[in-house]
């Protein structure tokens, strides 16, 4: 890659270098400010150059995350963040790749995805935008919804379950992960850091409240207002949770540490577990690409002198 | 009145059921015909089914250019009972079809097996030549010769290499090029088998030899050594797949689907040497996708599919198009439609697909390769221009190129150029108002690749300003609409008229022929037996479908005489975009929508029905 401009290795980059000056349209209290901001955050505290960091997203309110952080950004198809993100990443191997988009966007149309990412392992972060209503259109249900509840602006209550998100990831084979709460930047932030710092595909769930549509997962309502205590329950509070896999070859310990974790996700509404559900080494789809071409090791796809292959022994073959 | 093709090639055809070695041995034969020095072509016909079914493959071999079938059948070899006689005894009510007994010429040969115990009269023709053979003894007594007698059972699969040995044996062929082919097609580990098929072939060839005394008409000869040339025997898919590697193919993704996945396979086979990545996706939805994360992070990615995948693809093409990026070229390997229709049979239906493959209005290139030669450059020359002007591109394909087999000459290489476009090198590394979509003239923006200092840029599937933001603003709708539209003009001018289309032939002529595709290789054949009616030939092929080269098009057809065009779809597709981009409408329509290609025969008796009926449309289908 031609690099003309000098890289300016030693200077730290400030905050101020992560934000863009596209002026932020979502609606005033958010919950999508507390994610944005704990995104830059994080970027901040790894120092990622900006330039060495894509920002890719689906369609919706969290689709516009990209245009407010000043990195490279793709803001793309409703569902579709994750394979653009992944063939950004197997392009360049150099960036960081953070892949954002909401809970209509990853759990329902881009349901298959957000399965397959699992499973592929691709050296990124994935964060879902989680208020359980599709808010651009309106606030509609979303998958996440559950059954029984009614969002002011549906006729009816939904019919249908939620899924657990976090469930369908330790299925799917995610190797990290996670869940946030996005009022609670600090954790946020440290998650978010840690997804990041992750080899492999790491999954980070955030509960987010849309204060225009969902009237019924609002900050009082995650603070616990009504029952004199919050909901949000810190996983890392208890000093037995140990979400990390020590050995990787260990069928039992993988199962034992799933297993917690999934009795963890299914906690009662009154309960939200957040923190690091799950984590495990395993080698990255990355990695194995680089066995069977091995310059991926060092240098990104985009690097390697791909113009002048000699394609004569291919002929021959054929002779 | 047969012309020097017709009265000099051979046209061979083996039979049986699918997955039982057939095309392992038509292959063989290819390559024994190739080397002594015969030109080659052959296709393939099989179901949509792993193991049983009837396929069959076609090998038609002259001293003189060959690039068509015909329906005759000089010499026809049949493992079973269906080649034969089709399969009416099992599907009484829809039967498949009628075997190809029917189809073999007069005075031609059938070879098969004598197991199968059919009584001459069963063949209903008195004008053929039969050769039954004992597949299985002969067999037996070609093992028991290498030492290993009695296990004709585990080596039943060399039933296909006795019935080869058998057809050189009858047909006079020079046997040592069929066993040099033998030998190089089982190599390294396979050495051994290579020797018991040699044996097999060797035995079988003296059986027929020695048990038959009539020989059939038509007969099989290598050219004189000294006239042999060099040529390799090429697959389309293939010829795509080490097109692309040249051309610096980065990353493909694909799905599988009949019939894009070869090439994809061929890619995952020879790709790592040359560094380049394929992955296999879980839609292809994720495939087109990925392939645009790739193409925008500067790496020339492509994805390959069918008619079924492309629909899914719609999304993300026009996502491609409205963010400007850089590619990525699709591979649309054309199979029967619609929906599911006809997987592994041919077709030239989704021209109009390719031509409108989403939503809104947005700029794109499709081109329609109609040979080996021009498949290799059409794929070579696709990522240019897919990075020149940050459009997608279709590659247009059918299976029928796929899958059939050329022998040609060594594609000229020395000229292909490598333009990756218009790269922005960043002055400054904070940035230096770089703008990704900046308004230009000609519509191409500069492009950075991510990773740069200073180049950082945003876009988006919505509408978006100059620096990529979202916008819904009137005047910068209106300015982006024309930016992206004027890359079409760009293109239109920039690419080489060799590129757009060929008129074959003389300039003008009685009859012009108009057609698109792989019916190339048919209609150039087709041409000398039309001439042969006392009419002069012409033949436009159109190759570059967007842009379209209206002003020629226009040109070469309003001066012709008379006009036909051929096409492999119900409703004239190329016809109707003629007849949009230039306001001519051709005079006659021969069309054919069966799955299957077209023979030569079905060309020119396709012509001469419009013509001398005056009929505005025919269609033909010779089962």
């Amino acid at each position: 890659m031609p690099e003309t401009a000098a890289a300016p290795a030693s200077k730290k980059f400030s905050l101020q270098q992560y934000k863009t000056e596209v002026h932020v349209d979502w609606c005033p209290g958010c919950g999508d400010f507390g994610i944005l901001s704990s995104i830059q955050q994080a970027l901040f505290q790894l120092q990622l150059p900006p330039y060495k960091v894509a920002m890719i997203s689906g369609i919706g309110c969290s689709g516009k995350t990209p245009h407010y952080i000043d990195t490279y950004g793709l803001h793309t198809l409703h569902g579709r963040a994750l394979p653009v993100a992944t063939g950004a990443k197997l392009a360049n191997n150099q960036l960081t790749v953070v892949a954002v988009g909401g809970d209509g966007d990853g759990y329902g149309i881009g349901a298959g995805y957000f399965l397959n990412s699992g499973r592929r392992n691709i050296d990124m972060t994935y964060i879902v935008f989680n208020n359980g209503v599709y808010g651009l259109t309106k606030g509609q249900a979303s998958p996440t919804l559950a059954k029984g509840l009614k969002t002011k602006s549906m006729p009816d209550p939904s019919i249908q379950e939620g899924i657990n998100p976090i469930a369908v990831a330790l299925g799917a084979g995610y190797t990290w992960i996670g869940r946030g709460y996005a009022l609670d930047v600090k954790s946020l932030v440290s998650l978010i850091v840690q997804a990041i710092n992750h080899k492999g595909t790491s999954f980070l769930d955030v509960f987010q409240t849309c204060p225009v549509y969902n009237d019924l997962r609002t900050k009082e309502w995650y603070a616990g207002e009504d029952i004199g205590r919050t909901r949000i329950r810190r996983l890392d509070a208890d000093p037995t949770w140990n979400p990390v896999v020590a050995d990787a070859s260990s069928i039992e310990e993988i199962v034992e540490k799933k297993t917690r974790a999934l009795h963890a996700s299914y906690e009662s509404g009154d309960n939200l577990a957040v923190g690091v559900f799950y984590s495990i080494d395993l080698p990255t789809y990355d990695d194995q690409l680089a066995t069977k071409v091995p310059a991926l090791k060092e240098h990104p796809l985009v690097d390697l002198p791909l113009y002048q292959r000699d394609v004569q022994p291919l002929f021959d073959e054929l002779a | 009145m047969p012309t020097e093709l017709s009265r000099r090639e051979f046209s061979w055809v083996l039979g049986g059921p699918q997955g039982g070695g057939i095309n392992a041995s038509a292959e063989i034969y290819a390559k024994a015909l190739t080397r002594g020095g015969l030109h080659v072509f052959a296709n393939i016909e099989f179901h949509s089914n792993i193991m049983g079914k009837h396929s069959y493959y076609r090998v038609t071999a002259a001293p003189i250019p060959v690039r068509s079938h015909v329906d005759d059948i000089h010499m026809l070899v049949a493992l079973d009972q269906e080649s034969l006689f089709g399969d009416a005894a099992e599907r009484k009510h829809y039967p498949s079809h009628t075997g190809h007994v029917h189809q073999v010429a007069p005075g031609g040969s059938i070879v098969y097996d004598a197991d199968l115990k059919i009584e001459p009269a069963q063949f209903g023709r008195g004008d053929i030549h039969l050769y039954p053979i004992p597949f299985f003894e002969v067999l037996e007594e070609a093992l028991k010769a290498v030492g290993k007698g009695g296990q004709s059972r585990k080596y039943i699969v060399m039933r296909n290499t006795v019935a080869l040995g058998a057809s050189i044996g009858v047909a006079g062929y020079d046997e040592e090029l069929l066993f040099e082919a033998i030998r190089s097609e089982f190599k390294g580990r396979k050495a051994e088998a290579a020797e018991m098929n040699v044996a097999a072939a060797r035995a079988a060839a003296a059986y027929a030899r020695s048990h038959f005394d009539a020989r059939p008409d038509r007969r099989l000869a290598p050219v004189p050594i000294e006239q042999r040339k060099n040529r390799m025997l090429i697959k389309g898919f293939q010829a795509v797949g080490i097109a692309k590697l040249r051309a610096g193919l980065g990353l493909q993704t694909y799905y599988p689907i009949s019939p894009a996945t070869d090439e994809s396979v061929y890619l995952e086979a020879k790709g790592p040497q040359y560094q380049c990545t394929v992955v296999q996706c879980e839609d292809e939805i994720a495939s087109i996708n990925m392939a645009i994360g790739a193409a925008h992070m500067g790496v020339r990615a492509a994805t390959s599919t069918a008619g079924p995948g492309f629909a899914l693809m719609s999304e993300g093409f026009g996502f491609a198009a409205i963010t400007e990026a850089p590619g990525p070229v699709v591979f649309l390997w054309q199979r029967g439609g619609p929906s599911t229709g006809l997987p592994t049979r041919t077709e030239q239906a989704d021209l109009q697909f390719a031509l409108h493959p989403a939503h809104g209005d947005f700029p794109h290139i499709v081109v329609a390769p109609g040979d080996i030669e021009e498949s290799f450059m059409d794929s070579f020359e696709s990522f240019n221009w897919a990075d020149r002007y940050q459009v997608p591109v279709v590659v247009l394909l059918e299976k029928f190129l796929a899958s059939s087999l050329f022998s040609s000459e060594p594609i000229d290489m020395s000229k292909l150029q490598i333009d990756r476009g218009f790269i922005y090198q960043p002055a400054d590394a904070d940035g230096d108002g770089y703008r990704r979509h900046a308004i230009t003239a000609d519509g191409v923006s500069p492009r950075t690749l991510p990773g740069m200092p200073g180049g950082i840029f945003s876009t988006t599937s919505d509408e978006h300003d100059p620096e990529g933001h979202i916008t819904e603003g009137i005047e910068n709708r209106i300015a982006m609409m024309r930016k992206r539209m004027a890359k079409l003009q760009t293109a239109a001018k920039e690419i080489p008229a060799a590129s757009k289309f060929t008129l074959h032939g003389p300039r003008q002529a009685d009859l012009t022929l108009v057609a698109w595709g792989a019916t190339k290789g048919a209609i150039l054949d087709a041409m000398s037996e039309l001439e042969a009616d006392g009419r002069t030939v012409n033949f436009l092929q159109i190759r570059l479908m967007r842009p379209f080269p209206a002003d020629a098009v226009a040109a070469i057809l309003r001066s012709a005489r008379l006009t036909v065009l051929i096409e492999n779809n119900y409703s004239a597709q190329l016809g109707a975009l003629i007849a949009e981009q230039t306001g001519v409408a051709l005079d006659h329509h021969v069309l054919k929508y069966d799955g299957r290609p077209f023979s030569r025969n079905e060309i020119v008796e396709g012509v001469r029905a419009a013509l001398s009926e005056q009929r505005k449309e025919v269609m033909v289908s010779h089962a």
